[in-house]
């Protein structure tokens, strides 16, 4: 004889649960800088990808468990090739893929027992930096659209206030770079993290390489950036010597580099 | 949770199960009339008498067709090179027509048959290439990608049969192996990997003695662009269905290089003085140069 439980209680019991979930890991970050998006996550694994590729403009970042989220972003690499091919490339958008993935989180959420544990931010790189669009989407289904920054899992309140103290349009990459870092470390996210270059995930959008946008940075470019980034982190950013080369995601990437090799300059767009 | 991008429920939940990751595969399943050739594959086999197998003489000759393309290895790389003509039937159906595609960073094809199927074979290859690449976070080995292409050849055979046939060349840069490779079908599929140089189109009997002549083992890329521009100039003398380097209206031939550094398409000024340097000389000698008995 199975006893009532009214559907608010399992609706907070499931929320609960999934938040609860989503709080345990650490934080993601995405934060806009004058060439595009960076998105920044504490991740010691080099094979299990928090942020990676959707589309030419379009990333894919998140925070929960692995084999849940690694299946929302097959399903949305997916839906943005089918969209792209029965189209045209220009017609997969970030506001699409935040809504399709909304549907299926939303419906996960009501009709499964269990619901997904993740937190996932979908951006798009626009032609500048006005038409940048960071979509955050949770649990349930709801999507937030956000400007300027964003923080995922973890104590994201805590980091996302962090971030905002930190954050200014138009920021260089080693700025916003160092933004990230900091708000990372912000208190109640965990132990401070440490920041050396195999503990990070780092990748771009950066909006005026052709085709394809999303990088990868690790290795020696992972390595400069934080160079460039490190002398101010300690003591606020009064010190404001612009790092002599400013990376400005124009460089071509290392050598060493993971992810999809990029088209050479000028090739014509696929 | 299901979800159709026409609203229709067809596989419910398709998106998020667990599979091979092939992009057309899934389309096979997901939607397959987006496949090329995708309207004459649903026919049923009841309505098989309403479109019966073409003649042999080619049942649907109005359509336009691709024709010549060039490829051979070079010193470090491939060169692929096509000419800008399609035909339907003896009518010439656009001048400026390209044939030659980059795949992805590493590869390049070129199309003879049907342009219109061949261009939405481009495309989901394209597609094909860059799905597997966002899924697994690698690129597919040459040799993946050559076999991936005849079975999507190989799935285009009930058109074929209908006379829209497509054949591709596919060529590229093996990083493992550190040179060029090539590729040949047909319309089953294949692949036939070609060493040195190859040729397929209407034109790709001439273009081939061509460079038989005019290839030799290890030659520089920019030697090798140019024997590819005097075989396409061949083909065009002889095959009434492929373009020379039309100097009037300034369209030149498609070339392209796929080197360590990936895949480059030469600069239109480029293509244009390799194109008159080859009608140049053809000035002096037309039949071109002329190899020692």
């Amino acid at each position: 004889m199975p006893f009532y439980v009214s559907p608010e209680q399992v609706m907070k019991d499931k929320a609960d649960y999934a938040r609860k979930g989503i709080a345990r890991g650490r934080s993601g970050v995405v934060i806009q800088y004058a060439g595009g998006i960076l998105f920044v996550a504490p991740n010691p694994s080099r094979a299990l990808h928090k942020i990676s590729e959707i589309y030419d403009r379009i990333a894919f970042a998140a925070v929960g468990r692995y084999n849940e989220y690694e299946n929302l972003r097959k399903a949305g690499v997916t839906y943005a090739d089918i969209t792209g091919y029965q189209f045209d490339r220009r017609d997969v958008t970030a506001r699409g893929i935040a809504n399709w993935y909304a549907q299926q989180l939303g419906t996960i959420f009501t009709e499964s027992t269990k619901p997904f544990e993740v937190e996932i931010i979908v951006a798009e790189a626009g032609e500048s930096a006005s038409s940048d669009q960071i979509y955050r989407i949770t649990f349930d289904g709801s999507v937030a659209d956000e400007h300027g920054f964003a923080a995922i899992g973890g104590q994201a309140d805590q980091v996302s206030t962090a971030l905002k103290e930190r954050y200014t349009d138009g920021m260089p990459l080693a700025d916003a770079f160092r933004a990230a870092l900091a708000a990372l470390a912000a208190p109640g996210n965990g132990e401070r993290p440490d920041t050396s270059g195999s503990q990070l995930e780092v990748a771009v959008l950066d909006r005026s390489r052709p085709h394809r946008t999303f990088r990868r940075l690790a290795g020696a470019r992972l390595e400069e950036l934080l160079r460039d980034s490190r002398p101010a982190e300690p003591e606020a950013a009064e010190t404001a010597d612009t790092p002599e080369k400013a990376p400005d995601g124009a460089a071509a990437p290392p050598d060493n580099a993971i992810g999809p090799p990029s088209p050479a300059d000028g090739n014509p767009p696929v | 949770m299901g979800f159709d991008l026409d609203g229709s429920r067809r596989s419910p939940g398709a998106f998020m199960a667990a599979r091979v990751p092939s992009f057309s595969d899934f389309l096979a399943s997901y939607a397959p009339d987006l496949l090329p050739g995708g309207a004459v594959r649903r026919t049923p086999a009841a309505g098989a008498e309403a479109l019966p197998v073409a003649p042999a003489d080619g049942g649907l000759t109005g359509l336009p067709h691709a024709t010549t393309i060039v490829t051979a290895v070079g010193d470090g790389g491939v060169i692929i090179a096509g000419d800008r003509r399609s035909t339907a039937g003896n009518i010439i159906a656009k001048r400026d027509v390209e044939k030659v595609f980059r795949t992805d960073e590493f590869s390049a094809m070129g199309i003879a048959g049907t342009a219109s199927v061949g261009l939405e074979f481009v495309r989901l290859f394209q597609v094909e290439l860059e799905h597997y690449e966002k899924m697994e976070g690698r690129s597919l080995s040459l040799e993946g990608k050559a076999n991936r292409l005849a079975t999507m050849i190989r799935g285009n055979i009930a058109a074929a049969m209908q006379g829209l046939a497509v054949v591709p060349l596919f060529v590229g840069f093996d990083e493992e192996a550190g040179s060029g490779r090539i590729f040949s079908y047909d319309v089953a599929g294949g692949p036939y990997e070609e060493h040195r140089f190859h040729s397929i189109g209407s034109g790709s009997v001439f273009a081939r003695g061509s460079l038989k002549k005019l290839y030799r083992d290890g030659m520089p890329v920019q030697e090798t662009i140019r024997a590819c521009v005097q075989a396409l100039y061949d083909a065009a003398d002889d095959d009434s269905a492929t373009g020379g380097p039309d100097l009037t209206r300034s369209i030149y031939p498609v070339i392209a290089v796929v080197t360590a550094d990936g895949f480059a398409r030469l600069a239109e000024a480029e293509a244009e003085a390799h194109a008159r340097a080859v009608v140049s000389e053809r000035m002096q000698s037309p039949d071109g140069p002329s190899a020692p008995v």
